[in-house]
């Protein structure tokens, strides 16, 4: 077991590597210029080329992915162009938001959507099962924007019930937090109830198909317990693999519910980083959202241990 | 007890802040980035810079020039120095005075960044500073802009901060943000795309005058003012003011107004006299824009009100302008637009015509994610077309064409012809503010590089004037010259409406962003 996340964790080390070469290649051919984004729009170009200057951007592509590189090493992501703040603390300011998002939508949804998942393999085929399947294509189709929008003006302008926008850290009051984080939760978890409870319901019905739960109602054990004990922990990988997925998209960036939401997030982060051509702080992001995905899946493939006693590391 | 602990237990979940504090909440046009107003012609950079820092002069609602930090001034009958005192009670944030070293130390890094600036700095000989509350500029000839460029109201204002501040490299940005406005900065709640915070200066001293423009009373009724830097999504801006989240949209967008105009929480008041200007700007370094009879032909193609039923779409928001120098201002004048204003699409065609242009398509720039401009290039195209010219619309992100319209290259290594923009009419109200009347070729600062020494002649010549009426005339001579070579194509202006909560009061002609003489019931 040690063995195996030892390795797990040295193999991410040339994935960064990789990303961190494609995404600092990637963003030099992109058409645009930091230092002309900077100086605003009535500079002229003798001061955008100081400003490139400056910023180190006339110097050899070599030579700057050699500092940049250099500095990674040292644990350092280096200074945004455009916040002239270092990216570690962008980041950081901008992870509790949407961290608190990811978890409160996956827990909300993995509330909801398991329970429904497992009664609708229960009930296979009848009004339940049926409505919920109707429910996933309708989770799946429906734009979040307009979800969104929808919730905006039912919940919050007709009722007004829940806030319009923004976000309330931790810090300042759980019920302050819960408060604002309550409708893009909701927002968001509509299509992860949709995709959990599908995962859900096709692994409980497999696993009920199984000779060990046609043996544990023969051996009469109460329905539920058949149900959880049997059906649930038989069908639990491909959904706990399916949520972690879920956390990593969700940490890698809800740009559109961050932006109805206004919700300063990692998301929104990426998206002004990449408007503006801020390299140091779009291949921070993308290093970083590459190691949370590493991350997760090695937690889900450990996960797996304590889901299935037969796997071993 | 009970209802104390009750007390306690709500406050710890729900959080109490500011509770006491009056709260301005305003959601800003764009996002804050660079908090140095001097690094960058950022409006948002310069919109801080009014909440921070003081001016020495300020532009008032009727475009004169009034004094703010100054309190007296003489200037000698040669027009070559110009001495000015300070008034009483300057006072930095951190308690020190504002003294004439700080200034002219402000002065010089702003001649060394802002073009205006630049163009006073070409007439200054030396400043110096007789006393802590007087400072002198000695020209080395007379100088007709000396008060309109230390009062200019848009980027780069000549805000004024601590020596210490301003004795750092033009071309590096700063981390002192101390100045002797309004408001002081609230540095530690700053967070870049999330929100930025400015509480009331209480030692600050208003002017006696009542407020207008830049200038006069500078007097603060809130306790505390939060730009929300992270809404930005245009229909979840109205949906937070309608609920009273926010007090004051910045910039509502146009497809909002009379919707916003029939809430009854809603109001949108009158703030700005200046209008916004649309232009199209050629690229004269290469063909077809090389040759000023393509861009005559261009320019009768051009109808205004075509643009600005496009973009704006609203009445009672636009007007045709027949003037490059911005409409109701003292330079804005129809003086040799009758290429334009007196054009129709069969003149055009016939110019095309005449104007031995060569099929070379046209390498139209077109920003797909600014909302303000974006349906611009689209009119343009098809205005074109209809002249006889071939169009390549290209789309692309604004970032993209702002990198892309600094290169000088030919289209088909990766330059451009035309790109199309607005501006803030206090950006382009006169001849030496007005980037496209800097006619030295590629020299000149602002992309599209158009050349005319005599275009050029006659704005060294307004530089130097000091007689109003003698600077109108050479402002109307100015325009004509550029209206003749095609310098670029005004395509109208527009007001850019701002929406409040009603319980906001004490809004006036600022012609700007500014926040100040607000009170919040």
């Amino acid at each position: 077991m040690f063995s195996f996340v030892a390795r797990r964790i040295l193999a991410t080390v040339p994935v960064l590597l990789i990303v961190a070469v494609l995404v600092f290649l990637l963003l030099r051919l992109t058409p645009g210029d930091p230092a002309a984004i900077l100086a605003g729009d009535a500079a002229n170009t003798e001061q955008i080329a100081r400003i490139r200057e400056g910023l180190g951007l006339d110097r050899p592509i070599l030579v700057q992915f050699g500092i940049w590189f250099g500095n990674l090493l040292q644990g350092n992501l280096g200074e945004s162009f455009y916040y002239k703040t270092q990216v570690a603390t962008l980041i950081g300011q901008r992870l509790e938001p949407t961290l608190s998002l990811a978890v409160l939508t996956i827990c909300l949804a993995v509330m909801v959507a398991v329970p429904l998942g497992i009664l609708a393999a229960w009930r296979f085929g009848g009004w339940l099962d049926r409505a919920l399947m109707g429910f996933s294509v309708l989770g799946f189709s429906i734009p979040v924007f307009v979800l969104a929008y929808i919730l905006i003006w039912l919940v919050s302008l007709k009722l007004g019930w829940l806030p319009v926008q923004g976000y309330q850290r931790i810090a300042d009051g759980v019920g302050l937090w819960l408060y604002h984080l309550a409708l893009p939760s909701i927002t968001l978890s509509v299509l992860y109830i949709a995709l959990i409870a599908r995962v859900t319901r096709a692994s409980v019905m497999e696993a009920l198909g199984e000779d060990y739960i046609r043996t544990a109602r023969a051996k009469g054990l109460p329905e539920l317990r058949v149900l959880i004990h049997h059906g649930l922990a038989n069908a639990a990988i491909p959904i706990v693999t399916v949520i972690g997925i879920g956390i990593a998209l969700l940490i890698g960036g809800v740009v559109v519910t961050e932006s109805v939401y206004a919700i300063p997030g990692l998301g929104r982060l990426t998206v002004d980083a990449v408007l503006a051509r801020d390299f140091p702080t779009v291949q921070g992001l993308i290093l970083f959202f590459s190691f949370v995905y590493v991350l997760v899946n090695l937690l889900v493939d450990l996960s797996y241990v304590i889901l299935d006693p037969r796997i071993r590391y | 007890m009970r209802k104390l602990i009750a007390l306690l237990a709500f406050s710890a979940v729900f959080g109490i802040s500011h509770a006491q504090d009056k709260v301005l909440r305003i959601v800003p046009h764009s996002n804050l980035a660079i908090l140095y107003p001097i690094w960058t012609t950022a409006y948002m950079s310069r919109n801080h810079g009014y909440m921070i820092y003081d001016t020495l002069f300020g532009t008032d609602e009727k475009n004169n020039i009034k004094p703010q930090m100054v309190e007296s001034w003489t200037e000698s009958p040669d027009h070559r120095l110009w001495t000015f005192k300070l008034r009483k009670g300057l006072e930095f944030h951190d308690g020190k005075p504002v003294t004439s070293e700080d200034v002219v130390a402000s002065l010089q890094r702003w001649g060394k960044r802002d073009a205006m600036g630049s163009a006073l700095m070409t007439f200054v000989d030396r400043m110096d500073t007789p006393s802590a509350d007087t400072f002198r500029i000695f020209l080395r000839e007379a100088c007709g802009f000396t008060l309109e460029a230390l009062g200019k109201p848009s980027s780069n204002v000549p805000f004024i901060m601590p020596k210490r501040v301003a004795d750092t490299d033009p071309f590096k940005q700063i981390d002192d943000y101390i100045g002797s406005g309004p408001y002081i900065f609230k540095r530690d709640e700053f967070k870049p795309g999330d929100k930025a915070v400015y509480l009331k200066n209480t030692k600050y001293v208003p002017r006696k005058e009542a407020p207008s423009g830049t200038t006069g009373g500078k007097n603060v009724y809130v306790d505390r003012v939060e730009w929300n830097l992270a809404l930005r999504d245009a229909q979840a801006q109205v949906n937070a003011l309608q609920k009273g989240e926010v007090d004051i949209i910045e910039a509502l967008g146009f497809d909002f107004f009379e919707g916003a105009k029939k809430d009854s929480n809603i109001q949108i008041p009158k703030y700005s006299t200046v209008n916004l200007q649309y232009m199209a700007r050629f690229n004269h370094l290469h063909k077809p824009f090389d040759n000023p009879k393509v861009r005559q032909a261009v320019m009768a193609a051009f109808d205004q009100k075509q643009f600005l039923q496009a973009q704006v779409g609203v009445k009672e928001l636009y007007n045709t302008c027949a003037s490059m120098f911005t409409c109701g201002t003292p330079y804005g004048s129809p003086a040799g637009s009758d290429i334009q204003s007196k054009s129709n699409m069969k003149k055009a065609q016939d110019l095309v015509k005449a104007s031995g242009y060569d099929g070379t398509p046209i390498v139209v720039m077109k920003p797909t994610d600014l909302a303000s401009i974006q349906k611009l290039p689209d009119v343009a195209a098809q205005l074109l077309r209809q002249a006889g010219f071939k169009v390549d619309l290209q789309a692309m992100d604004w970032q993209t064409l702002v990198g892309r319209r600094a290169k000088k290259d030919p289209t088909d290594k990766g330059g451009w012809n035309m790109f199309l923009t607005a501006w803030q009419g206090h950006d382009i109200w006169n001849p030496i503010a007005n980037p496209t009347m800097d006619t030295r070729g590629e020299a000149s600062g602002w992309f599209g590089w158009g050349k005319d020494d005599k275009l050029l002649a006659l704005r060294a010549q307004f530089m130097r004037e000091t007689d109003n009426a003698k600077k109108k005339k050479l402002a109307d001579e100015i325009q004509s010259r550029a209206f003749e070579i095609g310098t670029h194509v005004p395509l109208g202006e527009y007001s850019q409406p701002m929406a409040a909560r009603k319980n906001i009061s004490g809004f006036f002609i600022t012609n700007g962003n500014i926040y100040w003489n607000l009170r919040k019931n």
